[in-house]
């Protein structure tokens, strides 16, 4: 296996021989994760912003307008705006990125202890490599990935946190390699020999590598410092097996350990943490992409204005031209006249052109949107609504891109466990030896009993809850348990809970807080809790045993020590965990604890005597609602387990396929065991959860649950959490079917899976045939779709998944229950190649696949880690601030977008094609009425800010109305806001008003005097009118639209058209050479003609009477949605101001209505009792009953 | 929750601001208000439209095309004049055989068929002539025209084609000052009247061209120096000269000229005539008909009026006051019909779209 050479597959480390390890080019410590450098900042920033076609175009044309001749205005109204634009985003990546650098310097200068000549010095990371033995002391992170031989401990034990690398807060336990950890620091720190193990990759979990002794090292000359009779391994110890339990991460710190010694394996970019540095997948939301497709439109008009012009403008030149001895034809100039070149003068118009009603694209609108969306941003993270105050969580959104698209949803995919539940496990009933324990119910048995019309009383309060622990049965209480049937069996079956898990005591028993437990997963500290409870307490865990106070008969303990022997992991294909351990009696025993099916299979034939009754309580809990495990030992026989030790430690030690050999061993001794019984652990639904998902089904939006429980108890959990509604039809397609079995019992692999393939096929066409028989009917019921793992991966497949999905959208409520997270990811892409716009949601690692795959990815940033969280546009705490999110945020953000980006292309053609109209009679030579500064800051200072403000703050309807008629939030994935016919009317819009606003002004403004002193209208004063025209409309326009208005509004928009009139003002006094022909423009020439403001004010009222009339027409015969609930909205505010009781709304909060709110109606069903008598909000569908009385404890 | 509250770093800070609760006012367009929007703004209008078309009715116009006038279309040969022009091109032509371009004199008669009185001021007016197009608009060099150092390079370097006097001879001495297209295509017909009463008195009419440009022109923008190389030599003149003692800045009919016009068809101030005209006045105008319009098929015409506190004769704004405000009413009353006869029911869920998909599936 070990070669010289570098192998693709392997990496060879020569421990304390840098210079060894300098042939194979190993990165230094230098880690940057910047994006530029000084050299390519500018080119590669500048690369990024000219992939977006609009800069390129403007690019093209500030280009354009620095040739003068060509150019209708001066290279000063071009540059500027695109500087500013490309600049802004230019630097808030150099500041982002140099906040990088910051960081990555202060990293990469922070100082690590390094074993160099004999001795540890201090030296910066950056400096370190591949090879070195490092120090690295309590509470310093590790410098890059090390391989530990050594800890202060004296087991060989280190405690790290790895808080940065994947979100979880506990600590995590390590051992040094056994070989070294008992040397002295000094023969450790010297030690030789060369490591070959797996290139760098970006699995965290994994690493598999070898540790050769010294004798490799020979080959290399030797330092001079280096050999000591101990510090070469001894050259007779075959190759030692390292696993992830060595290795140190780059990103984690070490804790409760006073320092490590270990060997540096991959430096810099290798590390696993820099491997796993990735951005997440951007995406764009819809209504970005639609902007495309106008701004295509624009370029489209834009050519053909462009055609026409300068068809014309050559047309004329020639045939008129000659005689416009005023322009002296006889001086041709192609670029402008040239009546003996028409060809060529109309190519120069077109550019000329093409730079002129280039106003048409607006180019400030991806830069507004950007801003927008910041702020939308902002607004969303810091939303008291949706912070979690016991974790002290804020929503975080960790793009800005896709804030519109929460609120276009049309279906949420949602994992189960902590996401709908808390993922905070709770012993709540156990079955062993043939015999159930614990009487408390569950949300499911109270959701059940109230289908059934029914009412549950409360549990009582356990006794000895604690957290993990609500369990409720005198008979294992208080030692009881030895008076029951099989005290032997429950004595195993606690002992079991006590020791067949990964979890770490931290403290002393004696100590004030007792001991404090570091576990991996909730489950599991629910069992080491509810064995203290019984008597087996935990208390100590040291790297070859755990000890165990138990409790005696008399009431006294002693503390007994188990010996572990061997941990055979969890994963997710071997579905459970073993411990074998040497009781102090010196007997060898197994437990395990698992999922039922692999448990089951590995019985022993004869002698478990509980099998089918222990069956059926498995099948009573999973029916509540509960999470099972099987528990089960066996004795090993001390010879047979010698054996298997070889075998393991062998597997343990492959360099390929790891797992799987280990997985294969597991299997050897993984048998004939004894099945002690189950437990049943709770899984509480999450503040809310009822009310959010009601909520969220009422406004139209689908949810899919795609869960790994089974069927029956996602089912129930469905029914807990308002998923599932008594009236609802249930199709539930899976595998179960009497032709499956009859094709299994003949075992021929392949005719089952065609079987199982026609039969799952046969079931959805079966199902949607009936939903349309139902509909043909006029049977209007909601549908609810549960299908099984294994049954989905075949409807998966092409030429079925449409019938599926076809079914799975005509259902209100579709469950998928033992998903693998690839399927999840598969079921996502479906739902979202069909054209629904699809959210995911999730807590865990599993579902990173899903999220990364929907629209929008949601994490919940609760228990499990922050994997989802990293992969996820969004973050919440709680599930119920999905509702927050979707319904107030992503609606408003939707329609603000939406709205901003019509009128933005509104206000652009209305000024393009003033210039395009005033050309007409121009000669269309090119020539501008307006004067460039006007032109410049049109987008810039005199209609951007009103419409940024709406996009920021615009709300059509309170979020407390939005609740009382959620379907209102339908009106996003039908995207009312945004289809063609509202991006057509505020364009015709833009058309009409332009036409208005030139055809009033150049014919009003021509010939006569518009004052008493008699003199005439030149062509900057007209031009100033249809500026003043223009802003004015745009402004106004935009308040007649809007009908939310704050101070902001205001201000912003009354303050655009008084900047206008300021800013002509103010310009006017400065230099002439400055102010050109604005020069005391306004205040000696314009303002002074009555003629002018009563031109302006006609023709504003011109332009906006259309749009006015089509409001009011609207509203009077076609109201949308919106409008009326305004209307009532209206009424009840005006009620409550009356009335002098006015309460906003918005007060009540989401998590008190779901504590003391009724269940399974609307959640402001109790503010609807304010109400004035008689607005029916949506009616209460179920009876009432307090699901969380319990909890508000 | 009997966990004692957490350390809340991370709480985001509360406002109305913060927590997108602004009060707000939400205005609706209910149907009341939209009456009262159109009632307010036909009431407001009407009035306005009267006033405004009145003022324009009250104003006295007379408007006199003398381009075309046969004593100002004599054909004149390099020997002298030969009768009448018939075409364009002819009476072209015969402008350039006069003495350097200096056309001609004819008279026309204007008689006064309302009373105008003073200050009535007079125009001309100049059809089909592109003042605003590009290569016209961008040929002149403000900071020349300013006083700015003569030897500056950014003098005239906008003027082309018109910044040299001499093409041939690009040289500093021989720069146009004023230079570019706008100053040398300057307006060159110039007028004098006579004023015949009913009774048959005759008298010179004085016409004031003072004060016809803006005060910031004449003291800002032209400064205070002559004309050099402008229009000077006959073959490659284009419009008038700058004669005698005069400075730029005092020669206000050149200042009104660089004020370029909106359209091809536009007026410019030449005078006030601080007399009344009584109806049935004859004014005898002696026009040097000079400026060339016939090469462009252009036309050229006198123009008297009166002005009122809106300026000049312009029936746009009245008329556009009246019929906005008439629509407006109109459309009032409409919307009250509408909202008397068949009110909507204000906040009506039933109308909700949901709700109407709920009764069509059940009807």
């Amino acid at each position: 296996m070990s070669t010289d050479k570098p192998e693709k597959a392997h990496r060879k480390i020569h421990i304390n021989e840098v210079d060894a390890c300098r042939e194979y080019r190993f990165p230094s410590n230098y880690v940057s994760t910047t994006k530029y450098n000084l050299l390519t900042f500018l080119p590669k920033s500048l690369y990024e912003q000219f992939r977006r076609i609009a800069n390129l175009y403007f690019t093209v044309v500030a280009a354009l307008s620095c040739f003068e001749a060509l150019s209708p205005v001066h290279w000063s109204s071009t540059i500027p705006p695109l500087v500013l634009v490309i600049g802004i985003s230019i630097t808030k990546e150099a500041y982002e990125d140099y906040k990088r650098y910051i960081a990555d310097t202060e990293m990469n200068s922070s100082t690590v202890l390094v074993w160099r000549d004999g001795q540890y010095t201090d030296a910066q990371w950056q400096d370190i490599k591949v090879g070195e033995n490092i120090k690295v002391m309590c509470g310093q992170f590790f410098p890059a990935d090390i391989l530990m031989l050594k800890s202060s401990d004296s087991e060989g034990i280190c405690y790290v946190e790895t808080m940065n690398l994947d979100g979880e807060t506990n600590l995590k336990i390590k051992k040094a390699l056994d070989h070294t950890s008992s040397w002295s620091d000094k023969d450790v720190s010297a030690v030789k020999g060369s490591i070959e193990c797996e290139v760098p990759n970006n699995l965290i979990y994994n690493y598999t590598g070898n540790l050769y002794p010294g004798r490799e090292s020979n080959k290399y000359p030797r330092s001079s410092f280096a050999h000591e009779p101990k510090s070469d391994i001894n050259d007779d110890i075959a190759p030692i097996p390292l696993g992830p339990v060595q290795l140190l991460l780059r990103g984690a710190s070490l804790r409760n350990t006073e320092f490590i010694i270990g060997c540096v394996i991959y430096s810099g970019h290798d590390t696993k943490v820099m491997m796993n540095a990735t951005d997440p997948p951007s995406k764009r939301s819809a209504i970005e992409k639609g902007i495309d497709s106008i701004i295509l439109c624009m370029f489209f008009l834009l050519f053909l204005m462009c055609i026409i012009g300068a068809a014309a403008c050559a047309q004329w030149t020639q045939s008129r031209g000659p005689d416009m001895w005023y322009l002296i034809p006889e001086e041709p100039d192609t670029l402008e006249f040239a009546p003996d070149d028409a060809p060529l003068l109309a190519l120069a118009n077109i550019v000329t052109a093409f730079i002129l009603y280039g106003y048409l694209i607006p180019i400030s609108l991806y830069v507004s949107i950007e801003m927008v969306k910041v702020a939308q941003m902002v607004f969303i993270n810091m939303d008291h609504k949706m912070y979690y105050a016991e974790t002290d969580t804020p929503a975080l959104a960790r793009t800005s891109n896709l804030n519109e698209e929460l609120g276009q949803v049309d279906c949420v995919l949602s994992d189960k466990t902590g996401t709908l539940t808390c993922n905070v496990m709770e012993f709540f009933k156990c079955s062993i030896a043939g015999v159930t324990y614990g009487t408390g119910c569950t949300e499911v048995e109270r959701a059940n009993a109230r289908r059934a019309g029914k009412d549950l009383p409360p549990d009582p309060i356990p006794p000895h809850k604690t957290k993990g622990f609500n369990f409720h049965d005198d008979k294992l209480m208080d030692g009881n348990w030895r008076k029951e049937g099989h005290p032997d069996i429950i004595a195993h079956f606690f002992r079991l809970l006590a020791i067949c898990h990964t979890i770490i005591p931290e403290g002393l028993p004696d100590s004030e807080d007792g001991v404090s437990y570091q576990a991996e997963s909730p489950d599991e500290l629910a069992f080491v809790m509810a064995a203290k409870q019984f008597g087996f307490y935990l208390t100590k865990r040291t790297a070859t045993s755990v000890f165990v106070q138990e409790k005696n008969a008399d009431g006294s303990t002693t503390e007994t020590e188990y010996e572990i022997l061997n941990i055979l992991d969890f994963n997710s294909t071997r579905k459970r965990m073993s411990v074998i351990f040497r009781s102090p009696s010196g007997a060898i025993t197994l437990y395990c604890k698992g999922a039922d099916t692999v448990i089951y299979e590995r019985l022993r034939t004869t002698g478990n005597l509980f099998k089918e009754v222990t069956y059926k309580h498995l099948e009573e809990y999973s029916l509540t609602g509960l999470r099972t495990l099987c528990l089960a030992a066996t004795e090993i026989d001390p010879q047979e387990y010698a054996e298997w030790q070889v075998k393991w430690e062998e597997a343990k030690a492959s360099l390929e396929d790891r797992e799987g050999k280990v997985a294969a061993v597991s299997e050897l001794i993984e048998k004939n065991m004894v099945l002690l019984g189950s437990t049943a652990i709770e899984d509480k639904l999450q503040n809310g959860v009822p009310e959010c998902i009601e909520l969220l089904g009422n406004a139209g939006i689908r949810l899919w649950v795609l869960t790994g429980d089974k069927q029956e108890t996602a089912i129930n959990i469905g029914f807990a959490c308002s998923l599932l509604r008594n009236e609802m039809v249930q199709y539930i397609v899976n595998v179960d079917t009497p032709e499956v079995q009859a094709a299994e019992a003949l075992g021929d692999k392949q005719a089952v899976e065609s079987v199982t393939e026609r039969c799952i096929s046969q079931q959805l066409i079966d199902s949607l045939e009936d939903i349309h028989k139902n509909e043909a009917q006029g049977i209007l019921v909601d549908n609810a779709l549960i299908i099984d793992g294994r049954a989905l991966s075949f409807a998966l497949k092409d030429g079925i998944c449409q019938h599926f999905l076809a079914l799975g959208l005509r259902c209100g409520a579709v469950i998928c229950c033992r998903v693998s997270p690839l399927q999840k990811a598969q079921v996502t892409n479906l739902v979202k190649e069909s054209g629904n716009t699809t959210l995911a949601i999730g807590d865990g690692a599993n579902d990173v696949g899903m999220i990364q795959m929907a629209h929008i990815g949601v994490g919940i940033s609760g228990l499990e880690g922050r994997q989802a969280v990293m992969a996820s546009d969004f973050a919440i705490a709680q599930f119920r601030f999905l509702e927050r999110l979707l319904m107030d945020h992503g609606r408003w953000c939707y329609k603000r977008i939406g709205r901003m980006v019509a009128y933005f292309f509104y206000k652009n053609i209305l000024f393009g094609l003033t210039l395009f109209w005033y050309n007409m009679f121009a000669f269309f030579s090119g020539q501008t009425i307006y004067n460039e500064y006007f032109m410049t800051t049109y987008n810039v200072f005199f209609v951007s800010l009103p419409i940024l403000v709406v996009g920021i703050f615009d709300q059509d309807i309170s979020p407390e109305f939005a609740r009382r008629y959620p379907r209102i939030y339908q009106q996003g994935p039908q995207n009312v806001y945004f289809n063609f016919k509202v991006k057509m009317a505020w364009m015709l819009n833009g058309v009409y008003q332009s036409c208005i606003i030139a055809s009033f002004v150049m014919g009003c403004l021509y010939l006569f005097s518009d004052r008493k002193s008699g003199k005439t209208v030149d062509l900057w004063s007209a031009g100033t009118a249809m500026y003043t025209c223009v802003v004015c409309a745009v402004n106004l326009n935009l308040a007649l639209a809007i009908n939310f208005w704050t101070i902001i509004h205001h201000l912003v928009i009354w303050g655009s058209i008084l900047l206008w009139f300021l800013f002509l003002v103010v310009f006017g006094y400065f230099p002439h050479s400055w102010s050109t022909y604005v020069y005391k423009l306004f205040i000696e020439v314009v303002s002074t003609s009555p003629t002018y403001w009563l031109l302006v004010i006609v023709t504003i009222a011109v332009c906006l009477l259309p749009d006015l009339c089509f409001r009011v027409l609207q509203r009077q015969f076609f109201p949308e949605d919106h409008h009326i609930i305004q209307e009532i909205q209206a009424a009840h505010e005006t009620a409550h101001t009356q009335i002098g009781s006015y309460r906003s709304g918005q007060e009540v909060e989401m998590g008190k209505a779901g504590k003391t709110g009724p269940i399974g109606t609307n959640p402001r069903t109790n503010t609807e009792a304010l109400l004035p008598g008689g607005v029916p909000g949506s009616s209460p569908t179920s009876t009432t009953a307090s699901t969380h009385a319990r909890r508000a404890s | 929750m009997g966990d004692p509250p957490l350390k809340k770093e991370k709480e985001p800070s509360y406002s109305a601001f913060t927590q997108q609760q602004l009060p707000a006012c939400k205005p609706l367009l209910t149907p009341i208000v939209v009456v009262i929007v159109f009632f307010t703004l036909g009431v407001v209008f009407i009035p306005i439209g009267a006033i405004a078309l009145s003022a324009s009715r009250s104003v006295v116009e007379v408007v006199k095309r003398y381009d075309d006038h046969p004593d100002c279309t004599r054909c004149l040969s390099a020997e002298g004049v030969i009768g009448e022009c018939s075409s364009n091109s002819d009476r072209d032509e015969s402008l350039y055989n006069t003495v350097n371009g200096t056309g001609y004199n004819c008279t026309i008669e204007i008689e006064i068929e309302d009373k105008m009185e003073k200050p009535v001021y007079m125009y001309y007016e100049l059809n089909n002539f592109y003042q605003n197009h590009r290569r016209y608009v961008k040929s002149r060099s403000d900071e020349q025209l300013r006083g700015e150092d003569p030897s500056s390079s950014v003098i005239g370097e906008k003027c082309d084609p018109k910044k040299y006097q001499n093409e041939d001879n690009e040289e500093e001495t021989d720069i146009i000052n004023p230079c570019g297209l706008v100053a040398w295509s300057y307006f060159n017909d110039t007028y004098s009247a006579t004023r015949t009463t009913t009774g048959g008195d005759a008298s010179d009419v004085v016409i004031d061209e003072t004060g016809i440009a803006w005060k910031s022109d004449v003291d800002d923008k032209f400064d205070d120096y002559k004309a050099t190389n402008f229009n000077n030599i006959p073959e490659v003149r284009g419009g008038g000269e700058m004669g005698g003692d005069k400075t730029v800045n005092k020669d206000e009919h050149f200042i009104v000229w660089m004020r370029t016009a909106t359209l091809p068809n536009f007026r410019k101030l030449w005078g006030k005539i601080d007399m009344d005209l009584e109806k049935g006045d004859k004014l005898t105008f002696v026009v040097s008909n000079r400026y060339n319009t016939y090469r462009f098929s252009g036309k050229k015409k006198i123009v008297l009026s009166t002005t009122t506190w809106l300026g000049g004769k312009n029936d746009f704004l009245g008329i556009a006051y009246l019929v906005v405000g008439a629509f407006c009413l109109s459309l009032g009353l409409v919307f009250l019909a509408i909202y008397l006869k068949n009110p909507r029911n204000l906040g009506d869920a039933s109308h909700l779209s949901w709700e109407k998909a709920k009764r069509k599936n059940l009807g």
